[in-house]
């Protein structure tokens, strides 16, 4: 049996940290990637503008970039407001900026601009006629996009969702670097003070696999599922 | 010049030339480190691929659990792994490999080419796969061998249906090369990281980095639609 020299129970709970930050940021994305989509298609110039900066200067810098500026600038940021409210209000209002947080909003609104690409080829496949006909039996915008849209563009998004919280899984591996103890920094620091680095690392490396696996049967599963009643072509 | 601009720069303490040595230097690493890995890569990835695509499982399969285990792992514990596991493989140290993987930039390379071919052999696979059929039942009609096969028709054929795929493979790499500073490399990342720690400053130390790689990714994007354009250009509609 693999003997983890007792950082064990570390190691578990690293790995529910990286497992509970995938979640919250997977939601944080798809909220954003749900705005942004909507966004990208309104007719409003400003809301369309908005995203696609947001999505252009997303995909042009590196996801360690982002995190850093974000762990230590929120800080500085936080702080600065801090001074602020106290000069001008003397209103005490301090938080720690704790890495889990900044590790969810960062990937959070990473994957969010990839989100948004995905959900906004997912809205164009729906059918206009659809849609046509929901505001013709008099449903509401509100109305028309739970009942009409939403439940349609689900079928088309999912391969891409499914890419996306893959790659999603896999950076979390990142919050390690700005010191959050998730497994990777706890296995790094067993291998760091046994000097036993395959010993930690690959364990590790496994549940990953073994996460991204799991994951890739559900998508299957979920695909299988959305596309009930559709006939394939080919 | 606008007089906020004059300003800031008389005020101005951390963008002198000594930081911006320190950040040309760290460009100079992070294209050094993800071009050879894109090379050395791309240059493993087509045979990787031919193999993959063997009805022989014996060959296939060894690829397949080598992309499997690279795509399905972080590339931050893959780095870890080549990174402190080398030092640790026994007798190394007396080898002449021991000269070179002591440097952090070598195992780096490593971990970043074995990680862009196993994604870059699952691209060409399924741009081999996609082949129409009639083209290669016409190569065989003609008369070529495998070999040529290979040379003239799939493989150029295939290059056409894998660039859109690889040109994001790239700029994946270019943004993964960040991780890069944590096994101690200054690239540009690790040089933004120094910047920072010396004058406190994260906003500018990050953001002018940030900008930097925001340059380099466009640059990346429109070599690559310049390619894209030229590769399929026989596809290209008469009209506009």
């Amino acid at each position: 049996m693999l003997d983890l020299k007792g950082y064990g129970p570390a190691l578990l709970d690293g790995a529910i940290i990286t497992i509970e930050l995938a979640f919250l940021s997977l939601a944080l994305a798809v909220t954003l990637g749900l705005i942004g989509a909507s966004s990208k298609l309104s007719s409003n110039r400003v809301a369309k503008g908005a995203a696609t900066a947001y999505t252009t200067l997303i995909r042009g810098v590196p996801d360690l970039v982002m995190m850093l500026l974000f762990y230590y600038g929120g800080q500085v940021a936080v702080n600065n407001i801090s001074d602020l409210l106290w000069e001008a209000y003397e209103i005490d209002f301090f938080f720690q900026f704790d890495p889990f947080i900044s590790g969810v909003v960062t990937i959070g609104l990473i994957f969010g601009a990839y989100m948004t690409e995905t959900f906004r080829g997912a809205f164009l496949a729906v059918e206009t006629g659809q849609i046509e006909a929901a505001r013709a039996y008099g449903f509401t915008r509100w109305h028309t996009f739970r009942r009409i849209i939403f439940p349609q563009m689900l079928r088309h998004a999912l391969p891409g969702l499914g890419n996306n919280w893959q790659v999603l899984l896999k950076t979390t591996a990142l919050v390690s670097i700005i010191g959050l103890t998730d497994m990777v920094r706890v296995a790094e620091e067993a291998a760091k003070a046994e000097r036993m680095p395959f010993h930690f690392f690959i364990p590790v490396a496994f549940v990953y696999l073994a996460l991204t696996a799991g994951s890739e049967l559900f998508i299957k599963w979920l695909n299988k599922r959305a596309n009930v009643g559709v006939v394939q072509g080919g | 010049m606008p007089d906020f601009i004059a300003q800031w720069l008389n005020q101005n303490d951390i963008f002198t030339a000594m930081t911006m040595l320190e950040y040309w230097n760290g460009l100079v690493s992070t294209v050094q480190l993800v071009f050879l890995s894109l090379v050395i890569g791309l240059v493993c990835a087509v045979p990787l691929a031919i193999t993959r695509t063997s009805r022989n499982p014996l060959v296939s399969l060894p690829v397949w659990l080598y992309t499997y285990l690279f795509r399905g792992t972080p590339l931050l514990i893959q780095l870890y792994i080549i990174y402190y596991g080398i030092a640790q493989i026994p007798g190394i140290q007396e080898t002449f490999w021991w000269g070179i993987f002591r440097e952090p930039f070598y195992p780096a390379l490593l971990a970043f080419t074995l990680n862009t071919a196993a994604y870059t052999t699952e691209i060409i696979r399924g741009a081999i796969m996609s082949t129409p059929h009639g083209e290669i039942e016409a190569a065989k009609a003609y008369g070529m061998n495998w070999f040529m096969r290979m040379r003239r028709i799939i493989l150029p054929s295939a290059a056409r249906r894998a660039v859109q795929a690889y040109s994001n493979e790239v700029i994946f790499m270019l943004h993964s090369s960040a991780i890069a500073s944590v096994v101690t490399i200054v690239d540009l990342t690790g040089a933004a990281r120094n910047i920072y720690s010396r004058f406190y400053a994260p906003f500018d130390a990050f953001i002018f980095v940030a900008l930097i790689y925001m340059v380099l990714t466009f640059i990346l994007v429109f070599a690559f639609r310049k390619l894209e354009n030229h590769l399929l250009r026989h596809q290209r509609p008469i009209s506009n």
